[in-house]
């Protein structure tokens, strides 16, 4: 059984369709990049499976889990982490903070036990930094721990938002863009951090990207969009071969 | 310049990170204590007021500051706990009971009054608060059965297994209740922001998107920040009612709220400091104006609206020149002699932001 | 009759709620600022043309002092923005928020500095006589108020529709940045929408002092005029009337035939009860936000 599996996905915005009837599906431990044109429905897709929009139909299982019956902070649970295309970060945290609520997902105090910090929540707190402190040490964030979100350039809060999400140790990772707006050498970084998320951390990866370089680099299977409907799916370089992808992207005529 | 190493992660997590802080704060509790033998019993009572408002600052602090929810009608609360207290107590409830109580009942209230009130945004929040507070102000007259009405309500002494507390006849015993409750709701405070709810709060003050998806219930983490807001506050107000000797329907105006919201962005927003220092200017401001009333135009002459005209333009002055507040500015002052000779003056220049649109949120 | 009394009576203090909700709709739909000391600006520009009218201060002839200070307001509308709203470009809504409501404070101080905290009435030729229409009285001013309100929200709705100022002032709102990008001059638009809402208060303050005496706290009526804005819904002027006029009529009903006391909580109670059920007002425009 996959992963992730969607099945006929509608989703309108009063007359326009941005998703329509769309089935795709997530093996465990692949990385599954989806690309198209811009509104194509790529982010529609994520805000879907994040349960941020109601479907008009269709089904979306996660590891046997109906998403429909979660709300949206309930998906984070099942272990779907994401990052947002413009960086959604607590501006007003450290970054070490901004990691830490990735952790909210494994918190077990209460309350009470909070407010008089008991010897259990500050045994789960040290837990919570480790866990922190692996991820910080995987992307190198290690100069900007204190530092606040709100002073940090483009290209390390990219990689913040990916250290967010990391942290909640998800099955699942979700990641809306995230080489956009990168510099050459930032992009080479990602792909490699992509790798071994997946290999290193045993993480599925499902990805919306534009730059073609790194979603042939690492992904194994593409999903091409195109009006929110699917017009190819298959590895990297049989979906760049497609005519009607190569159309879609370049305008008829073009092949 | 002083640089600490960090050994282990208990460092970031404990309440002071090293000696130096430990010692600072070590040194402002031993003077706390000592206060009543240095000082005489008016600037006692003074200083026990800037307690008082400092609780009820941090309580505000908590809903405003931490989770960005801005809210003009904690006078209300404030209310709910000096009543909840007073008629508590005339119950005959000892006080040790009645007043956790009493601020217990009022966080409890802020949570039901919570989960309409905040799925609101912005604005629309401040309006819906305002009308708490005018609300608070006709419902205490209507209530007069329990509440008194216009003619008030005067708190019985307090006794504590018999030992006796009174504001006037023994300032110094009601200073140090005031300072223990103080320095518990400092504490609880001070948890909260260094375990995952506090850090909860800020997800939801700076992006409500993304705490979602982190997997932050929204409503329910605003509702949690608001009942325990409430709850400070109602002590506060419990407080206040002592303080005060005696109280109405008038005594928690919509004013009060103003100058509660107003006194911790004179502190700064989002800090415990915040809470203090706005306090400080709020407990203050009225007496240095009449020594200086005094002064320039003599006494007994009676200018209406000049406190809170004076406040009001202070606040203006903060807002434009340092929006972080007193806090913000005593952070800059701190980094420039700890880094010296190498502080820049960009270092705390804020980002320029563009607004967008709140219809489409 | 009595009822068509109080009908009428409750329609022109809504007239005056309403304008100045006007001026809060204004300054909101332009700049998504909400402007807190809308209240004390009608103040001051009712004291501002009482101090040029009235004959123990200047003794200027009504019908010169008005347009004086609606223009006076105008300005100082205009130089508010400029010194002291501008320099909060980009912060958040809340500290928009309480500063004009700190605002508020000082304006009511210098207005007591200036023209005492004595009760003042207009020397107003509009406060002459009343009207009698088959057994309802009418005052002069109640009539003069219903039709210049009526007339205001026309013309300034029609400013908004069809201008291109006024498009403009409502595309600076909606995104700073594009409207920057497009050519707007977003902070000289907003400068003059402050201005407007000057304007608008003076004219409220004016219809207001011919109606009854003011004094320095009667900027405190902008609460329920701001509830009156919430009840129609911040985006829309012919809703800031409406919500005006409602909160106007349901007052004097309530202290009617509520008993004492219930009847200063029913516009609040309304007002809560509309942000609970309809969270943005009657006529909202709110969507849900994108990522």
């Amino acid at each position: 059984m996959s992963l992730l599996e969607i099945k006929n996905a509608t989703l309108k915005f009063g007359g326009v369709v941005a998703v329509n009837d769309l089935s795709f599906s997530v093996e465990e431990g692949e990385v599954y990049a989806i690309v198209g044109p811009n509104g194509a429905g790529k982010s529609t897709a994520f805000n879907l499976i994040s349960r941020f929009y109601e479907p008009f139909a269709g089904t979306f299982t996660f590891d046997g889990n109906n998403l429909l019956d979660r709300e949206a902070d309930q998906v984070a649970d099942l272990g779907i982490a994401r990052t947002f295309q413009n960086i959604e970060l607590f501006e007003h945290a450290t970054v070490l903070q901004n990691l830490l609520v990735g952790r909210h997902r494994h918190r077990k105090t209460t309350l009470l036990e909070e407010m008089f910090f008991t010897p259990r929540v500050r045994r789960e707190e040290e837990r919570h930094r480790e866990a922190v402190e692996e991820v910080i040490d995987f992307l190198d964030l290690q100069p900007y721990r204190n530092k606040m979100i709100a002073g940090l350039p483009y290209g390390v809060r990219k990689v913040v938002e990916l250290g967010r999400a990391l942290a909640s140790k998800p099955r699942l990772l979700l990641l809306d863009e995230p080489a956009s707006g990168l510099s050459v050498e930032e992009t080479q970084d990602m792909r490699w951090w992509i790798d071994d998320i997946r290999k290193q951390m045993g993480i599925t990866v499902l990805m919306v990207e534009h730059d073609m370089g790194l979603v042939s680099g690492v992904s194994d299977r593409v999903l091409a969009l195109a009006d929110g409907a699917k017009l190819a799916e298959g590895t990297p370089a049989e979906v760049q071969a497609n005519p009607a992808v190569i159309e879609a992207y370049l305008g008829a005529g073009a092949v | 310049m002083r640089i600490h190493f960090k050994t282990s992660y208990a460092h970031d997590i404990r309440l002071f990170p090293d000696r130096w802080t430990l010692s600072i704060y070590g040194s402002l509790l031993v003077l706390a204590f000592a206060l009543p033998y240095l000082l005489d019993e008016f600037f006692l009572g003074e200083v026990t007021n800037v307690l008082i408002w400092a609780i009820a600052g941090l309580g505000l602090m908590l809903l405003t500051g931490q989770t960005g929810q801005a809210s003009l009608g904690h006078a209300a609360f404030l209310a709910i706990g000096c009543y909840a207290n007073t008629i508590l107590i005339e119950q005959g409830v000892p006080f040790i009971i009645a007043f956790p109580l009493a601020g217990i009942l009022t966080g409890l209230i802020g949570v039901i009054i919570a989960i309409p009130v905040l799925r609101l945004h912005g604005i629309y929040l401040a309006i819906a608060t305002i009308a708490l507070s005018v609300l608070a102000d006709d419902i205490i007259v209507l209530t007069e059965h329990w509440s008194g009405g216009v003619s008030g309500k005067f708190p019985e002494m307090i006794t504590i297994f018999g030992f006796e507390i009174e504001r006037w006849s023994m300032p110094s015993r009601f200073y140090y209740l005031v300072l223990v409750v103080t320095i518990i709701c400092t504490l609880f405070y001070r948890n909260l922001l260094r375990s995952p709810l506090g850090r909860a709060f800020a997800a939801v003050r700076d992006s409500e998107v993304s705490a979602t998806a982190m997997g932050v219930h929204i409503a329910r983490t605003k509702g949690k920040a608001f009942g325990l807001s409430c709850m400070i506050t109602g002590w506060a107000g419990a407080l206040m009612g002592y303080y005060a000797g005696t109280f109405n329907n008038e005594t928690f105006s919509l004013v009060i709220s103003i100058t509660l919201l107003m006194m911790i962005v004179i502190g700064g927003l989002g800090s415990i400091h915040g809470a203090f220092f706005g306090a400080v200017v709020v407990a203050f401001l009225p007496q240095a104006l009449s020594i200086l009333k005094d002064n320039v135009v003599g006494s007994g002459v009676a200018i209406p609206g000049l406190e809170t005209g004076v406040f009001g333009m202070i606040l203006i002055l903060f807002i434009l020149f340092e929006p972080m507040g007193i806090y913000g500015r005593w952070l800059k002052i701190r980094t420039w002699f700890e880094l010296f000779p190498f502080a820049r003056k960009d270092m705390f220049r804020r980002q320029k932001s563009y607004l967008k649109t709140e219809r489409l949120r | 009759m009595e009822v068509l009394q109080l009908l009428v009576s409750g329609l022109a203090n809504g007239c005056v709620y309403g304008l100045i909700a006007l001026g809060f709709v204004l300054i909101y739909k332009a700049t998504e600022a909400v402007n807190f000391a809308q209240g004390d600006f009608m103040m001051i520009g009712a004291f501002v043309s009482l101090g040029l009218t009235n004959a123990e201060y200047m003794d200027l002839p009504f019908w010169i002092a008005a347009p004086l200070a609606i223009s006076i307001m105008a300005v100082f509308g205009y130089l508010l923005d400029l010194f002291v709203l501008r320099h909060l470009f980009g912060q958040s809504q809340t500290a928009v928020v309480i500063l004009t409501i700190a605002m508020g404070f000082v304006l009511r101080f210098v207005a007591g500095l200036i023209w005492g905290h004595e009760p003042q009435t207009l020397e107003s030729p509009l406060a002459l006589g009343d009207l009698q229409l088959g057994g309802v009285v009418l005052g002069m001013a109640d009539v003069a108020i219903i039709i210049v309100t009526f007339l205001m929200t026309f013309f300034l709705y029609q400013f908004f529709q069809r201008t291109k100022l006024g498009l403009a002032m409502q595309a600076a709102s909606q995104n700073q940045m594009a409207a920057y990008f497009m050519g707007i001059p977003v902070k000289r638009v907003q400068g003059l929408v402050w201005g407007l809402s000057g304007a608008t208060a003076a004219v409220a303050g004016i219809l207001f002092a011919s109606k009854g005496a003011i004094d320095p706290n009667a900027g405190l009526l902008g609460i329920k005029a701001f509830a009156a804005a919430v009840i129609g819904g911040f985006g829309s002027l012919p809703g800031a009337l409406a919500g005006g006029l409602i909160v106007g009529v349901i007052e004097p009903f309530a202290a009617r035939y509520l008993a004492a006391g219930y009847s200063q909580i029913a516009p609040y109670a309304l007002l809560l009860a509309v942000l609970v059920f309809r969270p943005h007002g009657l006529f909202s425009q709110v969507r849900v936000k994108k990522v």
